[in-house]
């Protein structure tokens, strides 16, 4: 199994376990859209904890993921980001706009942060600008 | 005499090896012979050199008595492993003591000037055989010199490069204030390496530590040049992409200048006077409320 979405509450939890290939990402992609609209999910967590190297075509799909699933009205966090892939990340100008995470508890927190109790809640910038 | 004279042209390389493991167990017994003289003379001529002038006459004295021996043995034996052993050892005495390369190539190549003189004295009466003396003794003679140095300079830069691993290890410590909550200060030189170094370590420090907030003091660092600026903002893109925001305090006015000129984008990165101000922020974002106690 390359991922596995589980359905945790009003949140999806999306967590990568290898290396994907681009058809890979884009079915990955494909898959966490439509579970969103099944389950009503207001909330994204990808974990990408086991992933070693992230290239720019990866961390570009993950941004994509982010945006089409905020179209779809749920926020992604990313977590798990391994120190060395996060400074490849920079160094390369893959800028990441999307809310990263230590780990999965943090995100956890931190979608709760981003989606309080309605679905009109604070937006995403206004808790980032808190954070920074 | 006059099969001699031709000799005298002959190069080191038609010298034979037989005739060089005949003549040299004669010239090692007669070093072994006048060892005490040739010693002190040897000594004599340290002294008269200024060489080895951080060490006391006691020890000069141990000491060459020392390489004397491994110096015959090794011209006997044709061995450097025992004298390498020895340099390497010796080295590692009269390094700290602040004994420079100089001095210790000085006092071997003295001992061989001591030594080819008293051959010189032993057969001036018969040219050829001093000529094939000397074929003998000079190559031995130099490659224990340059056995010699280059232990020293082995040990030496050993001693370096450990002394350089103690900085590395010493000068980027992440320490950890509250819970959630790093600290790294940063004093003297940040180099590129010293950057990529800082980068490493606070990186995995968040993981470890699982650190929402992390305060680089850099009030010891006076100038950065641009690499090692870009290489601080993209660290705090890093830190940030692992869910830890970043508190630069202390920033020098050349170092803002620096951050300035390479435009770097002032929303992405936190900075703060000083560490004070610093700290207090990082408490604010964790929600840590410090008060005195009344009785303070």
């Amino acid at each position: 199994m390359l991922v596995s979405i589980l359905r945790q509450g009003d949140f999806l939890i999306a967590s990568i376990h290898t290396a994907l290939d681009d058809t890979e990402l884009l079915r990955f992609q494909q898959d966490v859209v439509t579970q969103i609209g099944t389950h009503r999910s207001r909330g994204v967590i990808i974990d990408v904890a086991a992933l070693d190297v992230l290239d720019s075509y990866g961390s570009l799909s993950l941004r994509n993921l982010a945006h089409i699933a905020r179209l779809r009205g749920a926020v992604t966090v990313i977590v798990g980001i391994q120190p060395d892939v996060a400074f490849a990340i920079v160094q390369l100008g893959m800028a990441v706009d999307v809310p990263t995470a230590l780990d999965l508890e943090e995100g956890l927190a931190l979608l709760e942060q981003l989606t309080p109790g309605n679905r009109r809640g604070r937006s995403t910038l206004d808790v980032l600008g808190d954070l920074s | 005499m006059t099969t001699n004279v031709s000799d005298i042209g002959a190069t080191p390389e038609q010298g034979d090896a037989e005739e060089h493991a005949k003549l040299l167990p004669e010239l090692v017994a007669h070093l072994r012979e006048h060892r005490t003289e040739l010693r002190e003379e040897w000594s004599t001529r340290i002294t008269g050199a200024h060489l080895l002038s951080s060490m006391t006459p006691q020890e000069i004295a141990s000491e060459t008595t020392s390489v004397y021996d491994n110096y015959v043995e090794v011209l006997e034996t044709g061995s450097v492993e025992a004298l390498r052993r020895y340099a390497r050892d010796l080295s590692e005495r009269i390094i700290p003591r602040g004994v420079e390369t100089h001095e210790v190539v000085g006092i071997v190549l003295l001992l061989r000037d001591v030594l080819a003189r008293s051959l010189f004295k032993k057969y001036q009466q018969d040219f050829g055989l001093l000529n094939r003396v000397l074929d003998a003794y000079e190559p031995a003679a130099n490659r224990i010199a340059n056995t010699v140095a280059v232990s020293f300079v082995d040990e030496r830069e050993r001693v370096i490069r450990q002394q350089q691993d103690a900085i590395r290890e010493l000068s980027t410590p992440v320490l950890q204030v509250r819970e959630r909550l790093l600290i790294l200060p940063i004093i003297g030189v940040l180099d590129n390496q010293r950057a990529s170094q800082l980068t490493e370590q606070l990186l995995h420090g968040i993981r470890t530590h699982r650190a929402k907030v992390v305060v680089i003091d850099i009030t010891g660092v006076a100038d950065v040049d641009e690499p090692v600026a870009n290489h601080l903002v993209n660290t705090v893109d890093a830190s940030r992409l692992m869910g830890a925001s970043v508190i630069i305090t202390g920033l020098s006015s050349e170092i803002a200048q620096t951050l300035v000129m390479i435009g770097v984008d002032l929303n992405k990165m936190n900075t703060i006077g000083d560490l004070q101000g610093g700290i207090e922020e990082a408490e604010r974002l964790l929600g840590f409320k410090v008060s005195k106690t009344d009785e303070a």
